[in-house]
């Protein structure tokens, strides 16, 4: 038996517990960072989450690390990847708690990470700024989990501003009021589904065709032709992203004629609008930023300089507001935990966004809940007490 | 006998974790308890049937769905045995309609049932306007550890009567040639769909103990088809012809898979799969196998 | 006919999902659970070489092939074959293989990861609308079909009518017995695993100018493929094409007339009724 890359390895590992150690007793702020490289997530985790992340922590060190009692910190960023498996993102908060020492802890990614690792940042007393995880629940969470944060809105929320603009566009006379609804079937288009159906119900839209879909279906043509046949006015589908995508490219073949067209997650995404060119004028998606912001197109700017990539036009712009938010405090109160989360709850940041204020259920009463492309750009159009919202237009076919 | 009190010895000092540490060791004994019940449930059918199951995550997502339907209006042990109950009649029914086949046919049967049901599952959801799951229990990491701890020695206690009872005489038979079975009068297929009662109910209780710590039930985490994967390869490293090899896999394995993850963040998936290969190609027999051969070759010079 | 004529379309995507698997599993005996990877793979470089250069994935195809035909000779010789020659039966390299090539598919993934990153890749080919017998369908997807017909065609063809096709068929029907008639069985099942492969890569190249693909998508095209060979019969052309072909359409008609959450519990229904009724396939023979 040959011992030598055992020893190898044993000495490596050596020398990586000398550098953390020696990192450890360096004057740095530990930040953990959990979500998923692999698996199903990772899709929506590398566009949205992972890339602000980077540039955050890029921007804080550059500008010489964050100030703490009067002293200067530079952030060390611990990132682990949870292949969007809860059990591995429980795994990864423990090992950031108790192992890496982290001071603080980036919330995952996703409703169901974000909750599985609730119970840990509860416990070990981490603030927990949430972003991608959208839910009714937040008053039972925030009471269970009381440093459980909320950013991006609530899942009813999301559902009421859509049925609130095509109400305003049928009021308005620009559409009649029969609308085909689908979901694909996972937790996410359920729950939105099943909140949006009764709101459409009230506000007298009649739901002509409605269905759902399995999450990675492969050929959505017979969903956008039972649409069609229906002949709505409003087509709305609560979609995730490879059927976003799936969905708009067969509503194109068909061209289905309606005059509005909503798809919900991943309709933000630079991806999208560079796919489907001035196709995708018109087009109605979940979220929405102020793209003519100077934040925002500073922080766009910096975004793709230092990744490469764009943001998206919703939550990779709050996610970086998280951070800034969670920055803001720690320059605040120092680096205990507690005083963080304390001052989370009275203070009001100044983000990218615009001010960020947590309610009494920890929540962000102010986000973003429906954007349009218009113009090659992808605009809010509905939002709960943001500034910049746009007139929404009519879609005019797939040219 | 003195081995079973040797057993007992050993889950009472088991048991015993979460006073020592309640943080990351105890988080660790959790994944270990865990993976030690799948795997070793897995291996009481698929060693002496040679029946490569896939399905584990299928009854692990449908254990999940029982907690979280049933959270709000049953006590929490009831739906551990109603999730164990309607496990062991869903492999019933899987057995009754594929183990009659080959065994290739099996495989790729089980594999897609963890896609099937949880289609199946979403699909009623979505009809009857279910809401998201949320799982809020008061059940913290400690308890979840001696739920789990506790079906593991149901595992363990199962397997060492079923190999003292006339079914595992059948299945050593049925192991060692199948014709050879069938003709000795033994009903094969009846054997085998019994046997593989057992993964599956156990499956399904693991994941009705666990979803409390999930905390949120989705339908895309729930039925995670690398589970699966994760228990074959655990089992098969360990060994699956003896009822304690699985376990000499799963705390190796999951050691492995922690240095992995905390030492590669970004090169996660790709480490796991080369350490797969290594196992697969410098262990064929676990360690099991390995131990028989140096025994063996003790043996023998002994005998020279 | 409108369905039916969606559901043939689908039909030929499934057959440019399946058909390679087909020949390796078929002939080589791999169940390749890193199919789906093979796919993918093949799919980002139509995706690279369209957004960069503007080729068109009709012209990638003839880099993708020998590339993908390359790096699975290298796979099975370097890695599979080891396996063949130490498992004493059948069910000892099902057993390997499917561990073995599940870690393979670990490592595409974690490859394709590192050198393309985690974000989906989609852009816009040929997603005009094409008018047949009055209904229209995307002119990506019937390309695709036209695609998978010539390929299916020409492996057809190969499998039947050359020296070396029928050398193939015979390892696929009679693993044993062909050694003992001269046929080369190493050499034929690296080139059938090296072939499948390529088909499967170029499938995927295929594939994504309609579909949406991440780095960690693969295993969804497996588990289809898988289901089709199965359903067709091992080692059979003709039986992958038909079992693709049903699937696409009865897919379709559940999801048009009836419910499309329930497609793929029909797909199983129709595998299970498959595996009681003629274990052997739609066109196996059966076992003597």
């Amino acid at each position: 038996m040959n011992r030598r890359p055992f020893l190898k390895l044993v000495s490596a590992l050596t020398i990586a517990g000398a550098l953390a150690a020696n990192a450890a007793s360096a004057e740095t702020i530990r930040i953990g960072a959990v979500a998923p490289k692999t698996g199903p997530l990772a899709g929506g985790a590398t566009v949205t989450q992972w890339p602000s992340i980077y540039l955050w922590v890029e921007q804080v060190n550059a500008a010489g690390g964050l100030t703490v009692d009067g002293e200067q910190m530079m952030i060390e960023l611990i990132e682990y990847d949870d292949q969007t498996n809860p059990g591995e993102t429980i795994k990864a908060v423990q090992r950031l708690a108790t192992q890496d020492d982290a001071h603080f802890i980036i919330a995952p990614y996703g409703t169901g990470l974000n909750l599985a690792a609730a119970p840990l940042f509860d416990r070990y007393g981490y603030p927990q700024i949430a972003v991608s995880a959208i839910t009714d629940q937040q008053a039972e969470l925030a009471a269970k989990f009381p440093n459980m944060f909320f950013t991006l809105g609530t899942t009813t929320a999301l559902a009421a501003d859509v049925v609130k603009v095509l109400t305003d566009m049928r009021d308005a006379g620009q559409m009649g009021d029969k609308v085909a609804m689908v979901n694909v079937a996972d937790a996410f288009g359920i729950e939105l589904a099943t909140a949006a159906k009764p709101l459409f119900e009230e506000a007298g839209f009649d739901i002509v065709y409605e269905t759902s879909y399995p999450l990675g279906t492969q050929d959505l043509s017979p969903v956008i032709k039972g649409a069609a046949a229906a002949e709505p006015d409003a087509f709305v589908a609560w979609s995730y992203p490879p059927d976003t995508f799936g969905l708009t490219e067969q509503a194109m073949i068909e061209n289905l004629d309606v005059k509005a067209f909503y798809t919900a997650v991943a309709t933000p995404f630079p991806g999208y609008g560079a796919r489907f060119g001035s196709a995708a004028e018109g087009v109605l998606g979940a979220g929405g930023v102020n793209p003519d912001s100077p934040a925002f197109m500073e922080y766009a700017a910096a975004h793709e300089a230092v990744t490469g990539a764009k943001p998206d036009y919703w939550a990779s712009a709050t996610t970086y507001a998280s951070l800034e938010i969670l920055g803001q405090s720690i320059e605040a109160v120092g680096l205990d935990r507690e005083a963080v989360t304390a001052h989370l709850r009275e203070a009001t940041f100044d983000t990218i966004l615009g001010p960020i204020s947590f309610d009494e259920n920890n929540s962000n009463a102010d986000f973003w809940t429906v954007g349009q492309w218009q113009g090659g750009v992808f605009r809010g159009v509905a939002s709960r007490g943001r500034d910049g919202t746009v007139p929404v237009i009519l879609k005019d076919g797939w040219e | 006998m003195r081995n079973l009190i040797l057993a007992a010895l050993a889950f009472g000092i088991c048991a015993l974790l979460p006073f020592g540490d309640n943080g990351y060791w105890l988080g660790l004994g959790v994944t270990i308890a865990m993976f030690t019940t799948l795997a070793t449930s897995w291996a009481l059918f698929s060693g002496p049937t040679h029946y490569i199951s896939l399905a584990t995550a299928a009854f692990f997502g449908v254990g999940t769905y029982v907690t979280g339907l049933g959270i709000d209006t049953l006590p929490f042990w009831s739906l551990v045995g109603l999730a164990g109950l309607i496990g062991a009649v869903l492999a019933a029914l899987v057995g009754l309609a594929t183990l009659r086949l080959s065994g290739v046919y099996f495989v790729i049967f089980t594999l897609g049932l963890a896609e099937l049901v949880r289609q199946v599952i979403t699909w009623v959801q979505n009809n009857t306007g279910q809401k998201g799951l949320y799982v809020l229990t008061d059940l913290d990491e400690a308890g979840i550890y001696w739920w789990l701890l506790g079906l593991a020695a149901a595992v363990f206690l199962t397997g060492w009567l079923i190999g003292r009872s006339r079914l595992g005489f059948a299945l050593r038979i049925i192991g060692d040639d199948e014709t050879v079975a069938a003709h000795s009068g033994i009903n094969t297929a009846r054997a085998k769909i019994l046997l593989f009662m057992v993964p599956g109910a156990v499956a399904a209780m693991t994941g009705a103990i666990l979803a409390p710590r999930y905390v949120y039930i989705e339908p895309s985490l729930a039925f995670a088809p690398i589970l699966s994967f994760q228990v074959v390869i655990m089992a098969l490293l360990g060994g699956a012809s003896r009822l304690w090899g699985p376990l000499v896999g799963v705390i190796p394995f999951t050691f492995l898979l922690e240095t992995v993850s905390s030492n590669f963040p970004n090169q996660t998936t790709l480490v796991i799969g080369i350490a797969f290969l290594v196992i697969v190609y410098l262990l064929p027999n676990g360690f099991v196998g390995l131990l028989d051969r140096v025994l063996r070759r003790t043996k023998a010079n002994e005998v020279q | 006919m409108d369905i039916l004529i969606t559901g043939i379309l689908l039909g030929g995507t499934y057959a440019l999902i399946a058909m390679g698997l087909n020949l390796q599993y078929g002939v080589a005996r791999i169940m390749n659970l890193a199919n789906g990877e093979i796919l993918v793979a093949g799919g980002y470089f139509a995706f690279i070489a369209y957004t960069s250069t503007q080729l068109s994935p009709l012209l990638t195809i003839f880099v993708v092939a020998p590339i993908a035909f390359g790096l699975n000779w290298l796979i099975y010789v370097l890695m599979l074959q080891p396996l063949v020659n130490r498992a004493k039966n059948r069910g000892q390299l099902e057993q390997d293989s499917i561990l073995a090539t599940f870690g393979l598919s670990f490592i595409g993934v974690g490859l394709m990861l590192s050198f393309f990153g985690g974000d989906y890749f989609s852009y816009s080919f040929m997603a005009v609308p094409v008018e047949l017998l009055g209904n229209t369908f995307g002119a990506n997807r019937v390309l695709s079909f036209v695609m998978a017909v010539v390929i299916c065609g020409a492996l057809y063809l190969w499998l039947n009518r050359s020296r070396a096709g029928l050398s193939i068929r015979a390892i696929a029907t009679a693993p044993a017995s062909a050694r003992l008639v001269g046929i080369d069985v190493k050499t034929l099942s690296a080139l059938a695993f090296a072939l499948g492969g390529a088909v499967t890569a170029v499938g995927g190249a295929l594939i994504s100018t309609y579909l949406t693909l991440d780095a960690s998508t693969g295993v969804v095209f497996t588990l289809k493929a898988l289901i089709i060979v199965i359903m067709g019969g091992v080692g059979d052309v003709r039986g992958t094409i038909v079992a693709a072909l049903l699937l696409g359409v009865l897919e379709t008609v559940v999801a048009s007339l009836l419910d499309p959450g329930l497609t793929l519990a029909a797909a199983y229904v129709m595998f299970l009724a498959i595996l009681l009724f003629r274990p052997q396939g739609l066109f196996g023979k059966k076992p003597t």
